[in-house]
């Protein structure tokens, strides 16, 4: 019999488990670490962000208490600076690249920095972005989620009118449906939508899917240009037989439904957890399934720990959280109990000489209540090239060139859905940023 | 073991270390906690003529840097504002408690003749060590005629020291003033008096900080504030400067210097001593941390004592004087250049930028292989130090001396000079 239950842990502890994972600096703290930023010339932690934020001019700003001054250069080049303080895996981007990092090992806390500059900028209430003198142009968006609010934003501040079609309930995308929890908590997503929207000039139609509700000649037509920033769309699928049976879950899916989630209590979770894949998805599921209560979460990825898209610190972090990480593995069946999954067989794994990956013939079988597929989610375009079937793709994602533009005129792309896009919030809206000035010279032009 | 020992201006003192007087020495309560702690000896908060001062509420400031508080502190307060025979009670009591230790009295009364051997006679009878003058307080009691409203009339600290020196037999230290434009003159005003010592620095005339909103100096009294005493250790190379000064002054004649300003460790109490004090004191690293940081003050110069093979103070006091020099006598031949060692080089760029934006020039910001790379232009480089001293790595840039088989030539002997003499 599979063990799947709500209410593993009393409501106190699961609003414990999902309180914010990092709780703010205080200003003391905040002017403490950011006098051990060095001001460094050419520094390497803005080379090493996507959106350019000058990361040391905010950094003093916030030592010397000129806190509006820093979260005016942070939002001035990333609108989600609040969102990407929380979410981004700045280990890898920007405290990676911190020279305290090389000289100490321990970086100047730039993450912490951001939202503290961001938030307090916030909460001040103020509006600090400007429009310009009304365009009269209209572009259409497709999708709320980073790139789309980004790109909206930045062609609302250049005097633009931007409506925005996104298919689900809420804006925000992954940041309001897929980040974990415990990065965002308190509705921030909303909150920072709200803020973004504030600017005015930008009006959001929700529940419009496009190849259901809207349709992209439609919005060629009736707008002066056309951004999309759809996002992914499906989950990959394992290849193995039995792939529909209960208790099999896309993380993604269930992460959304966690997000959604008024009362935690009611969200089932196994007994015993196995989790495939090796990114932040896999990490975050296998985090939150422990956090609801389970009580073995392991998480099986088919190479090493270097070779995980999630980052060490990531990896740490689900260790620290009671999570069993299993190298070398890869699933080849799904082990049922009648209707229900009841473990995953898996064959320990080796490089070959070209470095692929190959099966050593030894299988071992992890029992499982719930097993949860985090292997990448893919991009589906049937819904654009149903659409228009003079739509690029490359890999099996939107080809748009250096500005953005896709193979259709006045059609520009950015994030999650593009070719060369690195998957992660703050490459996103940077796109969406940098589609917005293409964007608007395409439309000086025309 | 080095010997810690010391007898300044034949003042026996267990270690070099001595509370300053200020706050911390102002009541047999603090000093005998000092005492147990480790310090070698006190300078008793000064004593003046009853009735006692009135001190008002809210009277420090402070300047704090990148995180650290108190890089610099303040004070509006005046003179022990307790009546005299209280502390002389308190003094005489210490003093037969603690036998071993310096107990050295703080006077300051009008500059008359009467109040000062009046005063002298009563601190005599408690069995103190000796009495500091208080030539040097820069605020309240100065607008008095008092403090440093002597200290700044050479004629005056003669006076009084001469007066001091006549009726009593203590060992007396004169106490100066930094709000002047030479202290030796002070100094040797001082010494004419028949002066034991000398002690230094008093506090500097300041305003440490600009409240915005109230639109007020700080420390802020009801709205106005007054210009403050300076100390700390923001003001410890101003008062290096000043002992070095006395130090080297033949008319000085080597008196004894007691070191003050800015002290917070055994380091920088080790320098003023290289520079010729005695034994130095301490105030304001005490208030910030408490009286246990003799600790660390008296073993790190034991520790650093025997490291060098220095038996006593006196093995190395003043070392470090004859190499003091006017820059007219600094060799014009020698020559330095930055050296970047690349393995520590942690690609901050503050070394190119530095010399870029403000200096010669002479550090090229280039990229190897991608990576970041900073590289010094022989011929550029002056060798001013700027990319050593905001380089945040230890050891990563040093200065190497290029200058080759040239002779000594300062700038007396050198043919610049459009005044130069010819070198002998």
């Amino acid at each position: 019999m599979s063990d799947i239950a709500a209410a593993r842990l009393s409501e106190a502890e699961l609003a414990r488990n999902f309180a914010d994972i990092h709780p703010p600096l205080d200003a003391r703290t905040a002017r403490i670490d950011a006098n051990r930023c060095y001001f460094c010339y050419d520094a390497p932690c803005m080379e090493a962000c996507p959106t350019g934020i000058d990361i040391p001019n905010f950094i003093r700003k916030i030592a010397t208490d000129n806190v509006r001054g820093a979260g005016l250069d942070i939002l001035d080049e990333n609108i989600m600076g609040g969102a990407c303080a929380r979410v981004c895996p700045t280990e890898v981007l920007c405290e990676g690249a911190c020279v305290r990092t090389a000289q100490e090992g321990k970086p100047v806390p730039i993450g912490a920095l951001q939202r503290y500059a961001t938030d307090w900028l916030m909460a001040s209430g103020e509006q600090p972005f400007k429009r310009a003198a009304p365009t009269g142009r209209k572009i259409a968006i497709i999708g709320a989620g980073p790139a789309g609010l980004s790109a909206a934003h930045r062609l609302a501040l250049l005097g633009h009118e931007c409506e925005i079609f996104e298919a689900l309930p809420k804006s925000g995308g992954l940041n309001e449906y897929g980040i974990a929890a415990y990065k965002v908590p308190d509705d921030f997503a909303q909150k920072e939508v709200d803020f973004i929207l504030g600017i005015g000039g930008i009006t959001v139609h929700h529940n419009k899917k496009l190849g259901r509700d809207i349709h992209l000649a439609d919005l060629r037509r009736n707008f002066d240009a056309v951004f999309i920033g759809s996002g992914l769309g499906a989950v990959q699928a394992l290849g193995l037989k039995g792939e529909q049976i209960g208790g099999l879950y896309n993380a993604v899916d269930y992460i959304a439904e966690l997000r959604q989630s008024k009362d935690k209590t009611a969200l089932a979770i196994g007994r015993r957890v196995v989790v495939i894949g090796g990114g932040s998805t896999a990490i975050d599921i296998a985090v939150k399934s422990k956090r609801l209560g389970a009580e073995d979460v392991t998480l099986v990825y088919r190479r090493g720990p270097e070779a995980m898209s999630a980052t060490e610190k990531e990896q740490e972090f689900a260790q620290v959280n009671g999570v069993t990480i299993k190298h070398w593995m890869r699933p080849v069946a799904i082990k049922t109990n009648g209707a229900n999954v009841s473990g995953v067989e898996f064959e320990h794994t080796k490089v070959i000489a070209d470095g692929g990956l190959t099966g050593t013939g030894d299988m071992v079988v992890i029992d499982a209540d719930m097993v949860f597929k985090a292997i990448g989610q893919i991009f589906v375009p049937d819904p654009v090239c149903e659409e228009a079937s003079r739509l690029d793709l490359h890999n099996s994602k939107i080809a748009v060139d250096e500005t953005y533009a896709t193979s259709i005129e006045g059609v520009f792309a950015g994030g999650d859905c593009i070719d060369g896009n690195i998957g992660l919030t703050v490459a996103a809206v940077q796109d969406g940023k940098l589609a917005a000035a293409a964007i608007n010279e395409y439309l000086a032009k025309k | 073991m080095a010997d810690l020992t010391y007898n300044f201006a034949g003042i026996r003192t267990p270690n070099p270390f001595w509370l300053a007087s200020a706050p911390p020495t102002d009541k047999e309560y603090n000093v005998v906690r000092a005492f147990e702690a480790g310090w070698g000896g006190v300078v008793w908060k000064t004593l003046g003529e009853d009735p006692p001062i009135v001190n008002v509420s809210s009277r420090y400031g402070a300047v704090n840097l990148g995180g650290q508080r108190m890089m610099g502190f303040s004070n509006i307060e005046l003179i022990t504002d307790r009546p005299l025979d209280v502390n002389l009670k308190e003094i005489a009591r210490v003093k037969k408690n603690w036998p071993d230790r310096a107990v050295v009295v703080s006077l300051m009364v009008p500059c008359e003749e009467e109040p000062w051997r009046k005063i002298l006679k009563k601190v005599e009878d408690t069995g103190a060590d000796g009495v500091e003058l208080n030539f040097g307080c820069p605020h309240g009691m100065s607008e008095r005629g008092m403090g440093s409203a002597v200290g700044q009339v050479p004629e005056y600290i003669e006076m009084v020291t001469k007066w001091c020196k006549q009726h009593s037999d203590l060992p007396v230290i004169v106490k100066l003033t930094p709000n002047i434009t030479d202290i030796r003159v002070a100094a040797r005003a001082a010494v004419r008096g028949g002066a034991d010592a000398v002690s230094l620095i008093n506090t500097i005339n300041s305003i440490v900080s600009v409240d915005l909103d109230v639109m007020a100096p700080t420390p802020i009294v009801d709205g106005k504030g007054a210009h403050a005493g300076y100390c700390g250790p923001a003001v410890k190379p101003i008062a290096l400067n000043m002992v070095a000064e006395i130090s080297r002054d033949p008319e000085c004649e080597n008196i004894p210097i007691s070191g003050i300003g800015g002290i917070a460790n055994w380091r920088d109490g080790a320098e003023f001593m290289a520079l010729g004090c005695g034994t130095v004191q301490v105030c304001t690293a005490a208030m910030h941390y408490g009286f246990k940081i003799v600790d660390d003050m008296t073993t790190g110069l034991s520790n650093w004592m025997d490291a060098k093979g220095y038996q006593s103070i006196d093995d190395f006091r003043g070392l470090a004087v004859p190499n003091l020099a006017n820059w007219n006598q600094l060799n014009m031949n020698y020559d330095i250049k930055a050296r970047i060692n690349q393995d520590l080089c942690i690609k901050c760029g503050l070394c190119h930028i530095s010399c870029e934006d403000t200096s010669h020039q002479a550090i090229t910001a280039g990229r190897v292989n991608g990576a970041r790379h900073y590289e010094v232009v022989d011929k550029d480089c002056v060798g001013c130090n700027l990319c050593m001293l905001a380089c945040p790595v230890d050891d990563c840039i040093t200065m190497e001396r290029v200058d080759k088989d040239k002779p000594y030539m300062n700038w007396n002997q050198d043919p610049r000079n459009p005044l130069a003499s010819a070198a002998e």
